[in-house]
Parts: structure tokens; sequence; C-alpha cells
């Protein structure tokens, strides 16, 4: 038992101040893409070329869609000017998964609150049930770590419950197998109402890197309708807990500014 | 062996030609002989035959040579199966079955193991809805069965588990899967391309670094470059932080499991601390973008080197604390020992790897038995403890943190000096390589097979929970079904990388 006590002194307290201080994020962390179209030089295809999920469309001026991106840097190491640079902002989730389309010079329309009757209702606990669907244990493993001390989801009144009767939405990583669709909507069907639908990880928004595979659905979109996306590959959390936060409308988001970089 | 088999090592391309194509019959009695002699069937799985018939492959493995031999059969669309007389077939000939319409005759648990379309067509073998299977029954008064899955309680991937029980107590477990089955085999198949490394990493995405490690080597081996030292370093280094990391997040399941709180939760922030020193090295918690075939994208400088070093002194102090107090515990002792016991000879027969494996007192490790890349340079002593129960299980991961976190120590301390990358040729065509890595569930095997153009005519992943999850089923036998979830935790399996 003085172990015990003895332990609990040398362990500390280590649950991040966030959102009221912003994250220790690693130096090499590659969050939001930025595109300079200044460097882009006309007739280079290299980025899309490079991209393995298709992410990067170069119609008039480069766009980058975020629910595809693998946040793997093989665009921004094709470029041979530059043009493509991974930021740290770790802020990514957004309520339309046309918002995740990023063109040049756009920042990104982060999530908003939800809308007021179901604020009202979730806003200040929301229990959610975690459905994975051919995902990697990447995604999952950065979901559970939000239930350790250091993110302790539950002071924000968010929980993952066991049953999705007792649940207010589901949060589903991975593609969406099809051996898995069935069990997603049965489970989906499960939650009453009213009920929101939380997409994880590039597979879960758009199929990522087994997308187009015969044997998935490319995303939860297939089947759900999804009331926020959070990209990455996985996710960091703090990009996860912050997409949760937004919804909830504990942390607020502007309206996208047009013409500036974030 | 009654046939002499050209022997090759991990990672060495050989040339298809030299694969002995044998009849049946002699591909049976070779497999069954080296395995009674101590062979791990490191490999089994077919391949389209110019014929239309199909090319089974095997490769068997001798752990105490450490060489590897490769032979071939052709069959139609039935042969007598091997699984009766050489126990560790008996998934892979499920597999085969499954994926190429085969019929291994009098083989004795014949099912699906993934619910997938079929490779051979016209058709299908099984129907497709997953889990919808004839499960093994027991009858009898008072005897029940009790159904969990595919959608678990916590956040897990899914699979389903039929267990038949007299009360408390489990006659048998049947696991079954394949919810996760993304198709990764056939997609792979006609690569390398840009998008291959990316399914590598993701597979199994717990595994990136193991995994992709694989992968790497068996691309340099068949494009005939060396790696520079001191990427083959830096991976090792990454491979090590991933086990650390996992390992950590084990002992906190188990501690979380059977309720002993402080474990559970220190265990579970440390498991944080090692994903972020991977970060530190390659801006992602999992490792994602770190290898690449020629070597890795991420130098570690002296600065880094020093911060890195200093981070995981802490985490490796806090842990040893943290592990302290539940190895101190009775109460966790009582939970954990002569639970979900296993023998040496069943996990011998069935061929389990990786900690399961050396908790029953099996020496098999990749990195001493077959070692490729830095592990042939610097060494890891082989953890392991006798008595096959959740708490050898458990203990084996404490002894592999300890002598990790010393390897990692000294590599960052003395990293050779030199280039971390090197320029990768076309895969040599008409080839077939065999990788092995120890990942932190247990051994890993890549199988790499060209065409005449270079391009990947077959490429065969094995993750370590292919061969283990039988090994849970086995534990669970006369257990109180109140222990599944410790039995389970304490091997950890991946769904994805079994349903891939």
């Amino acid at each position: 038992m003085p172990s015990l006590f003895f332990t609990r002194l040398r362990q500390g307290q280590r649950t991040l101040p966030f959102p009221d201080a912003g994250p220790d994020l690693p130096e090499r962390f590659r969050g939001l893409p930025i595109i300079d179209q200044s460097l882009c030089p006309s007739g280079c295809d290299a980025c899309v070329e490079a991209c393995p999920t298709d992410a990067i469309a170069s119609d008039d001026s480069l766009a980058i869609d975020l629910g595809r991106c693998l946040f793997c840097s093989e665009c921004s190491n094709a470029c041979p000017q530059g043009a493509i640079q991974f930021s740290r902002q770790y802020q990514l989730a957004a309520s339309r998964r046309a918002d995740l389309v990023l063109k040049t010079g756009q920042s990104l329309q982060l999530a908003h609150r939800l809308a007021d009757d179901l604020h009202r209702i979730l806003g200040r606990s929301l229990k959610l049930r975690q459905v994975s669907a051919g995902g990697c244990n990447g995604c999952e493993a950065d979901i559970n770590v939000l239930n350790t001390v250091v993110f302790d989801l539950g002071r924000f009144g968010i929980q993952f419950v066991a049953s999705p009767r007792h649940a207010d939405g589901l949060l589903v990583t991975g593609p969406v197998t099809r051996n898995m669709s069935l069990a997603l909507e049965k489970t989906y069907a499960a939650v009453p109402h009213p009920k929101i639908v939380i997409a994880v990880g590039a597979c879960a928004i758009a199929g990522g890197p087994f997308r187009e595979h015969p044997e998935v659905l490319n995303g939860a979109g297939a089947i759900l309708a999804v009331d926020l996306f959070i990209p990455g590959c996985p996710p960091h959390p703090i990009t996860i807990l912050d997409g949760l936060l937004r919804l909830i409308g504990k942390i607020a988001s502007p309206a996208a500014a047009h013409g500036e970089a974030p | 062996m009654t046939i002499s088999l050209p022997s090759f090592h991990n990672g060495e391309p050989i040339s298809l030609a030299s694969v002995p194509l044998l009849s049946i019959r002699e591909f049976r009695e070779e497999i069954i002989a080296a395995a009674g002699a101590g062979a791990t069937l490191t490999a089994l799985f077919g391949t389209p035959a110019e014929s239309g018939r199909v090319r089974l492959f095997s490769v068997l493995g001798d752990p105490v040579a450490g060489g590897l031999a490769a032979l071939s059969a052709e069959v139609d669309d039935a042969y007598p199966c091997l699984t009766v007389e050489c126990p560790q077939a008996h998934w892979f000939e499920r597999e085969i079955a499954e994926q190429w319409r085969i019929e291994p005759q009098g083989h004795p648990w014949l099912k699906p193991i993934r619910f997938q379309a079929p490779y051979r067509p016209p058709g299908r073998t099984w129907a497709r809805l997953p889990g919808v299977t004839d499960f093994f029954a027991v009858r009898g008064p008072e005897v029940h069965e009790v159904a969990v899955g595919p959608v678990h309680a916590g956040i897990i991937e899914p699979g389903h588990f039929r267990f038949q029980c007299h009360g408390e107590r489990v006659f048998h477990l049947e696991i079954s899967l394949g919810y996760q089955h993304r198709g990764i085999e056939p997609a792979l198949v006609g690569g390398p391309g840009k998008r291959t490394i990316h399914m590598i990493e993701t597979l199994s995405g717990d595994t990136s670094i193991g995994h992709a490690t694989a992968y790497c080597e068996a691309m340099e081996g068949l494009g005939g470059v060396a790696v520079p030292a001191r990427a083959q370093a830096l991976r090792a280094v990454a491979l090590e932080l991933e086990r650390l990391a996992n390992h950590t997040g084990d002992l906190a399941a188990l501690a979380g499991d059977v309720g002993y709180l402080p474990t559970a939760a220190y265990c579970g922030r440390i498991r944080g601390d090692f994903l972020n020193l991977t970060a530190a090295i390659c801006g992602s918690r999992f490792g994602r973008g770190m290898v690449r075939p020629g070597g890795v994208l991420f130098d570690v400088d002296p600065r880094l080197a020093a911060d890195l070093t200093r981070r995981l002194d802490n985490a490796l102090k806090d842990l040893e604390d943290a592990g302290r107090l539940m190895w101190d515990a009775p109460s966790v002792q009582a939970r954990f020992q002569d639970t979900g016991a296993i023998t040496a000879e069943t996990c011998a027969a069935l061929g389990l790897v990786g900690p399961a494996a050396r908790a029953c007192g099996v020496e098999r490790d990749i990195r001493q038995d077959f070692p490729s890349g830095f592990f042939r340079f610097a060494q890891i002593p082989i953890s392991r403890w006798s008595t096959g129960d959740v708490f050898a299980r458990a203990w084996v991961r404490w002894l592999e943190i300890q002598r990790s976190g010393v390897f990692v120590r000294e590599q960052l301390a003395s990293l050779p000096h030199g280039a971390i990358q090197t320029p990768v040729g076309a895969p040599r065509p008409d080839h077939l390589v065999v990788v092995l890595t120890e990942g932190w569930r247990g051994a890993i095997a890549h199988v790499a097979i060209t065409d005449p153009n270079g391009r990947f005519a077959r490429y065969k992943v094995i993750d370590p929970s292919f061969r283990n999850w039988i090994g849970l089923a086995i534990a669970m036998r006369e257990q109180q079904i109140s222990d599944f979830p410790l039995c389970n935790k304490s091997f950890n399996l991946s769904y994805c990388g079994h349903d891939l």
C-alpha cells in the first residue's frame, strides 16, 4: 500500500491542459497541407501522380482532398518547388464532406457546433458507440487513447459506451468492408433517435489506402449520413479531440477566411 | 528430409526456376518430415499456374541452422490434406480452400476463415455472409452457447466468438473472422505501385514498422541492394519502439481487465510516451512514412538522439514503477497465474509465434533464428517463461520491454555514420523472396513472387495473428468464460492483419 501511494506521487498529474493551452506536437508532425500556387510550375503534375490515394487535383489550380489524404508527404517530397508543405495545424475536422476539399488560398472551414436542437440534447453529455469496419487499429488505438489520463475525455462529458442502445451516435473507423456493412447498419439502427455519425480517418471518410477495392464501400458515407469528418491516417488524438469538442460547441469555429492561407 | 532442398536466407531472392516442383505426394512427404524434425511451416499458399491449375508453394524454416527452403507442387481441385499429420498447416489449408476452391481432403475443420471471394473463378465455395457457418456445437443438459460480436463492447476491431459452455466453464471456443477483409492481397498483385507501401503500413496498423520493414527488405532483396547501416539501425530502433509501445499498452489492458487500475492508468499513459518517441523521429505515432525501400525517410541527429534517450529513460523509469505495483500485487497474480495455459507441445504443434510461444518456453524469435537487417549485428537476448499462462504472456512482454529499452538506448548512442537511403533497382523478374521479421506480436512473413516483367505475381503476407488465433481458442478450454477478456488481452491479436 505505501508503494501505491508513493508511485501515485511520482507519476504525478499528467492530464493535458487542452483546450485551454495548445498541444505539444512533435516537430515533424504533419498537419494541414498548405498549397502555394505561385510556386507550382505549370504543366507539372508530379504531386498528382505521386499521391497514393488520388487526393490531389490540378484542374485550374491545385486542390487537396483532406478526406482522402494520408498525410504521407509523398506530394511534398515529389514537388521540385516545395509548393505543398505540411503545416503544424492539427485542427482538421469538418462538418461537410465538401469542406475537406481544400483549394489554393482557401482556409479550412472547421466543423461547426451541432444544430441547436441536437446541441441542447447532446452538448453536455455525448455517448458514442465505436464501430471499426475494416479499420487497421491505428484510428482505433488513437481513439482509445482519449480515455487515458492524458486526454481524460470524460471531463468533456463524452464517453464511449458498450451498447448502441445507450449511445447518442456512432463513431466509425475503417473503409467499411462489405463483410462489416450489415453489422454497421444494424448497430446504427439500434441507436435511439436523435443520433449522429462521426467518421474518423481517411478510410472512414473515403476508403483510405483501400479506396476502390471491390471489398470495401469507400467509407461510412456510403451507407450513413455523416455529421463530422476527422481526417488523418490516423488523425492525431488531439485532432480527434478537437473535432469532438467543436461538434459539442466546447471549441468555437470561426467562419473560414477566403483568399488567405490559414 | 527425403530430397535435399536448396537452402537460402531470410531476404535472399532465389530464382523461381530453382524452386523444386514436386508431385503432391513428394510435397506432402517433405513438409511432414521437415515439420516432424522441428522445422517451422513458414508459409503455405497457392498461386495460379499457367496450366490453369494451382501451384502450391511452401516455405520451411530451420530455426537452428537459420536456413529456409521452398518447394512447390501443382494441384487441381483437391489433394490429401497436410493438417492431420502436420497441424501447423491447419489455418493455411483453410485459406487455400477458400481462396482457390481446392479441397484439402480429410481436413478436420474445413470452414472459411475470411468469407472472401475466391481468387479462382467461377463463383464461390461457401456462402459469403460473414459469421454464417456450421459452428461446432455441444449438446446436453445445462450446456449453453454464448455468441459475441462482430461488434464488441470496447473500441476494438470486429470478430465473432462462439463459446460452448457448461455453466461458467468453457468447453470450446470457435473464432470466426473476416469482417475486416479489405482485399489487400489481390490489390498487391501487379505491383509494386504507389499505393503498395501504404497498404503494407496499414494492413495491421499497429505493426506498421514490422510490416513495412518486411516489405522493404523484400524489395531490396529483389532489387539487389544493400541498405546503409545507419538506415538499418534506425529501422531496428523504430521496430523496438513499436514493441515497447504495444507491450506497454498490453500490460495496461491486462491490469485493467483484472480491475487493477493504477497500473492500467499509468501504463496506458506510458504507452503514449513510446508512441510519441516514434512521432519525434518521423512525425507519426505509428511510424507511418518512416521505412521505405532503400532505407528510411527520417534521420536522427545527435540532438534528437539525446532528446529521445532522455525521454526513453523517463518512460522506462515510470514503467518500472507502474509494473512493479502489478507484479507485487497478490490479487493480480492470482488472476494471471494458471489462467489460459498452453503447453509447449501444443504451442509447437500449432506453430504459435511471438510472446505467446515464448511464454510456453518455446525458444522462437526471428531476431535470433533468422536475423536480417541490423539484427545481424546487434542481438537482443530471447525472453522466455515456461508456464504458458496469462502470467507468462504478460511477464515475457515485461522482459522484452527491458531488453528493447536497453537495445534502443545502445543504438541511439552509437548510430553508424553514413546515408539513410540508397536507390533500389527494379525487382528481378521470375524470382521469389521470403522475408521474416519479428514484429511485436511475433513472426511476420512476407513472400513475394515476381512475374517475367518484375511485377508481383503474388505477394503473400502472413501476420503473426494468422498463426496465433487458434492459440487463444485452445487457451480458453476448461476456463471460466469470465476469463475470456483476460485471455484475449494476453494474446491481443490483430483482426485486420489476419483478414487482410
